[in-house]
């Protein structure tokens, strides 16, 4: 049995991310851990978080949990989510500048707090609700329509340095990345646990992945 | 193509089961939380909210068990609102499988509680309730106060106001809901609906008074919220959430379908 083991360093909600992959595939053993032997002996790892970048980065230091990640980048397939996607860049300008993991070099962004649509109308900040996601080719979109929504909560964005890392873009109004991936690696912006059927389907994915392209 | 309008289907729980005058027509999920909630998320529900009404403190388990099983097949964002006043409170449901909660009365007796719950587990899942009441009167300028207690108790706090407050103390979202319209069937008090929106940078979920598929759209192009919640005319199965965003969509706004 193939097993998957979602990272506990004490930010956000596990148990939603949990019950997802479990749903999306039955017969993988799901795991929350904040322990390096059971998260390096597992064959994938789901990397969430929701909150403030300072507390996450803490908290990954503090746990030692930082090098394991650096390690995992390297040997299996990873897949982070929201915050879990935005510490792998180089910096965040939240709360001044917060140093990541830099894992794709690049910088994480504010949303202006002055954008508005095409029709005039003033957008919210956070980006709260389901927008949609433009694709480029990846295995992990596999029969995921092009376009489809999912479920996006947040106020700061990926911004890579390299073009090719990115690999989905959402508009809000101007596109920005919502998804990055590099070798074994896939990241996500949005919240696949919370985004029903092409949320479970993106999971299910990442469960079959071998981490190539 | 940009982000989709949010209809949310509300849920008021009493002893988990669910209440509000619900007559229903199919017997087998008649007021069956859980059996509810799916089909909810069958129909296309952006997200649902349950409302905790239960009276006594000790019987509040119940809603835990429900958000429980809900959360482990209904995959979209479920808030839970009603009773919450520590943050424990939060955790426990935060736990549960809830995304979000909803902060009502506790912020209003005591507003460095939204504070804190926001520094402990992030804005995005802190959602201030603000339940409000017209109290200018026929020809003077609009003015809406804070009510507490189903309504009933003015506490002379400006709506306006304290949604700026609630938003400066770090609420990610702001449920608001027309006390004079809850219930009525008549729509959306619009104005305050737009007046509130208007005032913040967070989103609002606009709630209370809905009776047809009009009145959203309404909600969203006049009262300018970017969500709206509803609860008796998807329990009676008068409209189904895929038909209402139908309506939506043929109005211009835009949703997932």
């Amino acid at each position: 049995m193939s097993s998957v083991v979602v990272i506990d360093y004490g930010m956000g909600n596990l148990h939603s991310i949990a019950k997802a992959l479990q749903h999306a595939d039955s017969g993988v053993n799901v795991q929350i851990s904040a322990d390096p032997k059971t998260i390096a002996a597992a064959d994938r790892v789901v990397f969430p978080g929701v909150g403030a970048m300072r507390d996450c980065m803490q908290a990954l230091h503090e746990t030692g949990l930082a090098e394991v990640i650096k390690q995992v980048a390297n040997s299996k397939p990873l897949l982070g989510i929201c915050l879990g996607m935005q510490a792998l860049l180089t910096d965040s300008e939240e709360g001044g500048k917060i140093d990541c993991l830099n894992l794709f070099p690049g910088h994480v962004r504010r949303f202006a707090d002055d954008l508005t649509d095409s029709n005039g109308e003033r957008l919210k900040i956070p980006h709260m609700g389901w927008n949609q996601v433009q694709q480029l080719p990846h295995p992990l979109w596999q029969s995921i329509p092009q376009n489809s929504r999912f479920y996006f909560v947040h106020s700061y964005f990926a911004a890579p340095d390299n073009q090719q890392d990115c690999i989905a873009t959402s508009d809000y109004p101007q596109p920005f990345t919502c998804a990055l991936a590099k070798d074994n690696v896939f990241a996500v912006q949005f919240h696949p646990e919370k985004s029903q059927t092409v949320g479970l389907q993106l999971l299910q994915n990442f469960l079959r992945w071998d981490g190539a392209n | 193509m940009s982000l989709a309008k949010r209809i949310i289907p509300c849920l008021d729980v009493d002893n988990g089961r669910v209440v509000k005058g619900v007559k229903f027509v199919d017997i087998r999920d008649a007021g069956d939380p859980v059996e509810i909630a799916r089909r909810y998320d069958r129909e296309g529900a952006d997200e649902i909210t349950f409302l905790d009404i239960t009276a006594t403190h000790h019987d509040r388990d119940t809603i835990v068990h429900v958000v429980e099983q809900v959360a482990s097949e209904v995959f979209i964002p479920l808030t839970v609102g009603g009773g919450i006043r520590t943050l424990d409170d939060i955790r426990r449901m935060l736990n549960a499988g809830a995304d979000k909660v909803g902060i009502n009365s506790a912020a209003v007796f005591n507003p460095e509680f939204v504070q804190q719950a926001a520094d402990k587990f992030g804005s995005q899942c802190i959602v201030v309730a603000i339940d409000a009441k017209k109290v200018s009167a026929e020809g003077e300028p609009n003015r809406w106060e804070i009510f507490t207690h189903g309504g009933r108790k003015s506490t002379g706090i400006n709506a306006v106001e304290w949604a700026i407050k609630m938003q400066d103390y770090g609420a990610g979202e702001i449920l608001l809901t027309s006390m004079d319209r809850d219930g009525t069937k008549s729509g959306f008090d619009l104005p305050l609906t737009r007046a509130i929106s208007d005032a913040l940078t967070i989103p609002v979920i606009a709630s209370g008074g809905v009776g047809n598929l009009d009145h959203l759209a309404d909600g969203i192009i006049d009262g300018k919220a970017d969500a709206v919640l509803a609860a008796s005319i998807f329990h009676f199965a008068e409209y189904s959430i895929e038909q209402a965003k139908l309506h939506m969509q043929s109005r211009g706004i835009e949703v997932r379908l």
